[in-house]
């Protein structure tokens, strides 16, 4: 296979940025798409181009690091799939692959596709956690919870924190991101005790990180490659607000 | 009511006043269509006026009536100012963009401002004329026996101070009423096509947004279940979506077509 | 130049009662004067984020490191199948010991008994601290958690969610870390490289990072340094390592002095997506767990053309049920790649490059679970269309993420057609040398997690490295680092203009500057393909005197070549993931050298080390436990020169056997 790619090239987070053109030949169908950028970038060296800076880690599309917007969409053009997972016998012979950084005020470009997404970090930190300082923990089965409710959290616990949710919103919002960990632990009788505190932190932390307001488009969950819910967003904002409502310390 | 203020200029909490004011909204907009439906009534306009004149006087409607503007009013502005701030979270854009959210639910502020113009238009049309300007009056003369009403128009230059005049003839058993001619008013305005294919076109403004507002709503709220929210979002398509703007849409074509 | 005697510091006692006497006296650090202690972690993922954690909890000052974007990231969360714990919820006889004796017994006997013990006795702690930390392990209807096997045990001791224990467990460990650094307890480097330690007095102070944004070199001191960087699987090329996984910390350590254990002790697993061609940068596991239903054959003719569905019973070869009816497709790793490479190195492999075996799951989704769900519905009789419709439901919800995955990477889907599937590097169970403490050869420097030696012998059983990472970071160091600490309450923060911290920072940036003026043509990944196509055709899952020796020169040649003819683009005033690269892969073409040197040097098989010239005649590995019995640590002296050092392994409780899964 043969494929142009436009890609953004960015000095550093104050350098204006523009998209490059490659052209990549003997593409195989086979290969997955960062497989591709690294054929690229092995030949950029030779041509005394610097290679393409891309953030990538497990390659198994569970870490979470890797964050193309490829054609338009976060992680590319398939559902539920990461972009280090996705593989080049989804696209044609001859196509045009258009690949930027993920774009949000709160996500600077450090360099080139690869952006700061440490506000996650931070909003997990305001409250992302059960304080259970190691050694209090009693005998894990001394807290039976019902495999339907195990197995929802579960499901908001999957987010692997990659960020698609934002690239993908229009209002550039968290909300996917911190209701999938409000919902695991509010879905747990684990979180209860600080379960209020929790949404209330949660959420102002991702405000001043300037985050957007989720106008429910459902654009986070359609791309999220771990596919979590949207009902996880109206959990959060049940969440956040009875405790605003009943919380006697906000 | 430091919470408070906290809680609504959150995130959260702005969605959920555009939540609250446009459930309200929607209830306007029932209450609205089963009032405007008489226009259909080929009584010569004599429920329709009268029923606008029970609108603009009765107390707690008129309370209702402000408290709605005022709504309108903070739910356009409150919906442009929450568009203005979630642009500032992408402050470069893509160069390409593919979204897999439904065009309505993309569209809301644009919609919305549709709204506004056509509100302003509506409002400017008839609400404002009712109040401000010289309409012409019209008698209605109702056979108490009989039930039948004789509608005649007041001579161009008459006026009253009251919204009606009602007076009740016992031995000729007649009921005789002076109101507004805003049916008149509103039959004439519907004669312009433009006009008619504005209202027309700005209902299907109403139902795109609606489409997507209603449930939404919901969904800001927190009110969702797997066994309502569905509910929920067939009666949104159903009655907000579709129902109520083709009532709506229904009366500058009944007038135009029929009239 | 030998300077080092090992001193594995294992307490006196019976060995059920050592860490509980030991955990009891060991000294202690008061709580004033812990907020005065600094500590450094580097690497984040369960090791060193569960360590961060506790030690911030209890009151010392940590600075914690990772190179990835988020201490998330780290590749701790692609583990899949589970985590061990003698918990014996399952009523099947398990316990302490037998888990310690299982994970003795695994690791060929090469394991260090105090350590194994300590590590099943608070195996169960782990759990129980998850479960606390919202970590949704699978459970019953009833509530109670649900278990899985794993290989080379008879008992249902493993842990698990889904196809993703080890994302969950890192993001428990992760929000403990997160819990302190919003607290202030704990500072976070993240984007930050260690690249050298800092000696002052012979003890470890601190550490050299470099800040990956900005390049800048920062200088950091601790009263202690952490080491929990992973394992150096990555040295091979191609493995189920993150791309970033690395060598680098360790391999400074090492240079400083700290002894490495077991170089050459490498896990190679079986059931991995086999490789698809060259431009391949990573493989990818398939969980151990996929063995509790999945049925591992061949087809009995060389020259099969059928599709391996059309392939009848009697044609097919269940080769590890036929060798090891014992635990069948159930036996150790290391067991089940070697006997995956015989039959492909005989002439069955099927697929493309008949490089690779079928796991297939027909049998079980049908008879197991297709036939449970019928009784279950109370259909009489189902066909066998119905019995794959419901088992498929049940293997789903077992199994889904991993199916899926398969499906991505290949484009086949494993519901209908077996899986193909080939052995890779997955794990290095060799690392820094360790004592009882933890602590390495040099003071005040400790590895934890798959980066040290410890506990896994010659041979990992699955499920056991998170519990490893989780046990060292959780339950062992904080205690354990008390030994070292308490005797340093007096020495006070030592400032970073100190003249160890720029003179290490100095040779750091040197050793950059040489890097970005070679100017040469070939580019960090190609040597680092060239020097894992050494690693893994030499020293890889057989390996002989011949082919060791021939690798040493290789490597040896491979690296003069990197140091005269490396392209390093970008420069070092920023983000440049080239520049990064090629520092590791230095690190790399010396450790290679390392790992030949020590299976050159252990003339015997055991687990996964499988020298050609040691087996029986059915192919089993053949352990020399008179000559062999013992931890290689190898202390650095200059380029291509080593000292051995032994550590005797000496086993009181558990009578060594040939390890029989048959």
């Amino acid at each position: 296979m043969n494929i142009t790619l436009k890609v953004w090239r960015q000095k550093n987070q104050n350098a204006k940025g523009a998209l490059e053109t490659y052209k990549v030949s003997d593409v195989s169908p086979d290969m997955s798409f960062l497989e591709m950028f690294d054929v690229l970038n092995e030949r950029l060296v030779t041509e005394d181009i610097e290679p393409i800076a891309f953030d990538h880690d497990c390659r198994e599309g569970i870490c979470g690091t890797c964050s193309m917007y490829i054609n338009g969409r976060p992680h590319g053009p398939l559902e539920g799939v990461t972009t280090c997972q996705l593989h080049m016998r989804s696209f044609k012979d001859g196509d045009t692959i258009v690949v930027e950084p993920w774009r949000a005020s709160a996500f600077p470009v450090i360099k080139d596709l690869v952006v700061d997404r440490t506000a996650f970090d931070r909003i997990i930190a305001s409250g992302g956690f059960v304080s259970v300082n190691t050694g209090n923990a009693q005998d894990a089965n001394n807290l039976p919870i019902g495999k339907d409710q195990a197995d929802k959290a579960f499901a908001a616990a999957a987010c692997i924190g990659c960020g698609a949710c934002v690239a993908a919103c229009k209002n550039a919002s968290a909300m996917l991101f911190v209701s999938a960990k409000v919902s695991q632990l509010a879905l747990l009788p684990q979180g209860e005790p600080e379960r209020e505190k929790r949404a209330l932190n949660m959420v102002a932390q991702m405000d001043a990180e300037g985050f957007g307001a989720c106008t429910n488009t459902g654009a986070c969950a359609a791309e999220c490659p771990k596919e979590i819910s949207l009902d996880n967003i109206a959990r959060l904002n049940r969440e956040f607000l009875s405790a605003s409502v009943a919380n006697p310390e906000v | 009511m430091g919470w408070l203020t906290k809680t609504l200029t959150s995130s959260i909490g702005k969605k959920v006043l555009m939540a609250l004011t446009g459930l309200f909204l929607c209830t306007f907009l029932v209450v609205h269509l089963i009032g405007n439906l008489q226009l259909f009534k080929s009584d010569g306009g004599y429920a329709f006026n009268t029923y606008a004149v029970f609108m603009t006087t009765f107390p707690v409607i008129k309370v209702v009536s402000y408290v709605n503007y005022a709504l309108i009013l903070f739910h356009a502005f409150w919906g442009i100012y929450i568009t203005y701030k979630n642009r500032q979270a992408r402050p470069v854009g893509y160069a390409v963009n593919k979204n897999s959210s439904s065009i309505f639910s993309r569209s809301m502020a644009i919609l919305g401002l549709i709204l506004l113009v056509y509100l302003v238009v509506h409002m400017s049309d008839f609400w404002y004329r009712y109040h401000y300007e010289h309409l012409p009056y019209v008698k209605y003369t109702e056979n108490l026996t009989t039930g039948d009403i004789t509608t005649t128009a007041m001579d161009e230059g008459y006026t009253q101070v009251v919204k009606k005049f009602e007076i009740s003839d016992v031995a000729a058993g007649t009921k005789t009423i002076i109101v507004k001619d805003l049916y008149k008013v509103v039959g004439y305005a519907f004669q312009n096509i433009l006009l008619v294919l504005f209202y027309v076109l700005a209902m299907f403004a109403v139902s795109f947004h609606l489409i997507h507002g209603f449930q939404s709503a919901f969904q800001t709220l927190g009110l969702n279940h797997p066994k309502y929210s569905p509910l929920i979002k067939n009666l949104g398509i159903w009655i907000f979506a579709i129902l109520i703007p083709i009532g709506y849409a229904a009366m500058p074509l009944y007038f135009y077509f029929l009239k | 130049m030998a300077t080092i005697k090992l001193d594995a510091k294992v307490p006196e006692g019976p060995i059920a009662e050592k860490w509980t006497k030991y955990r009891s006296t060991v000294p202690l650090v008061n709580p004033a004067n812990k907020r005065n202690l600094e500590i450094i972690v580097v690497g984040t993922g369960l090791a060193g984020a569960s360590a961060a954690a506790s030690l911030a909890e209890m009151g010392y000052k940590v600075k914690a490191f990772c190179f990835q974007d988020s201490p998330r990231r780290a590749h701790s969360i692609a583990a899949q199948g589970g985590i061990n714990a003698a918990k014996n919820y399952q009523n099947d006889g398990d316990s302490t010991f037998r888990l310690f004796y299982d994970t003795i017994k695994g690791g060929d006997y090469r394991a260090r008994e105090a350590n194994v013990h300590r590590l099943a006795e608070v195996s169960g702690n782990i759990i129980d601290q998850c479960v606390a930390q919202g970590v949704p392990f699978a459970r019953d209807y009833g509530g109670m958690l649900r278990n899985r096997s794993f290989g080379g045990t008879q008992v249902q001791r493993t842990f698990y969610a889904a196809g993703q224990t080890g994302q969950q467990l890192l993001l428990g460990a992760y929000s403990a870390l997160e819990r302190q650094i919003g607290k202030g307890a704990v500072q976070m480097y993240s984007r930050h490289e260690m690249l050298e330690v800092v000696k002052i007095d012979g003890k470890a102070r601190g550490i050299i990072a470099r800040n990956l944004v900005t390049g800048e070199l920062e200088r950091h001191f601790g009263h202690a340094v952490l080491l929990c960087t992973g394992g150096y699987g990555n040295v091979f090329y191609l493995s189920t390592n993150a791309m970033g996984s690395n060598t680098t910390a360790i391999w400074k350590a090492h240079k400083q002095g700290a002894v490495f254990g077991n170089p050459c002790f490498t896990q190679i697993h079986p059931t991995c997506i086999p490789v698809s061609g060259d431009h391949q940068s990573k493989l990818t596991l398939m969980s151990e767990s996929l063995r509790n239903d999945g049925r591992i054959w061949v087809p009995k003719n060389k020259d099969e053309k059928r599709a391996a569905n059309d392939i009848p019973e009697e044609d097919r070869d269940y080769y590890l049920e036929r060798r090891y009816p014992a635990f069948g497709n159930l036996v150790p790793r290391d067991i089940a790649s070697r006997a995956a490479k015989e039959r492909c190195d005989a002439g069955y492999g099927v697929g493309a490059t008949k490089m690779a075996v079928y796991l297939d799951f027909k049998y079980n989704l049908v008879n197991k679970y297709g036939k449970a769900e019928a009784t279950k519905l109370g259909i009489e009789n189902p066909d066998y269309d119905t019995l794959v419709r419901l088992g498929k439901e049940v293997v789903k919800e077992e199994y889904g993420n991993l199916f899926d995955m398969y499906k991505q990477i290949t484009g086949e889907d494993p519901y209908e057609v077996p899986m193909m599937i080939y052995p890779a590097v997955h794990y290095t169970m060799g690392g820094l040398w360790v004592d009882y403490n933890l602590m390495t050869t040099v003071p005040g420097l400790y590895c934890l997690g798959e980066a040290n030696f410890s506990d896994h012998g010659a041979n990992r059983l699955g499920a056991s490295a998170l519990m490893q990472g989780l046990s060292d970071g959780y339950f062992v160091i904080p205690y354990t680092i008390g030994a070292y600490l308490s005797s340093d309450i007096k020495t006070k923060a030592i400032p970073t203009d100190h003249e160890a911290f720029v003179e290490t920072e100095k040779q750091v940036k040197e050793r950059i500057d040489t890097l970005l003026s070679i100017k040469g043509k070939l580019s960090p990944e190609s040597f680092h393909k060239r020097l894992g196509k050494i690693m893994w055709e030499k020293c890889g899952m057989a390996r002989n005197e011949k082919g060791l020796t021939e690798a040493i020169q290789e490597i040896r040649e491979l690296r003069k070549e990197f140091w005269s003819d490396l392209k390093v683009m970008g420069d070092a005033d920023g983000f440049n993931p080239e520049l990064d690269k090629a520092g590791r892969v230095a690190d790399f073409l010396e450790l290679g050298e390392l790992m030949c040197i020590d299976a050159l040097d252990r003339k015997e098989s055991c687990g996964g080390h499988f020298r050609e010239e040691y087996q029986e005649d059915g192919g089993e590995a053949m352990r020399d436990d008179k000559n062999y019995m013992y931890v290689a640590a190898w202390e650095y002296n200059k380029e291509s020169d080593w000292t051995l050092h032994k550590e005797d392994l000496i086993y009181e409780n558990i009578k060594i056997a040939q390890r029989n899964y048959k």
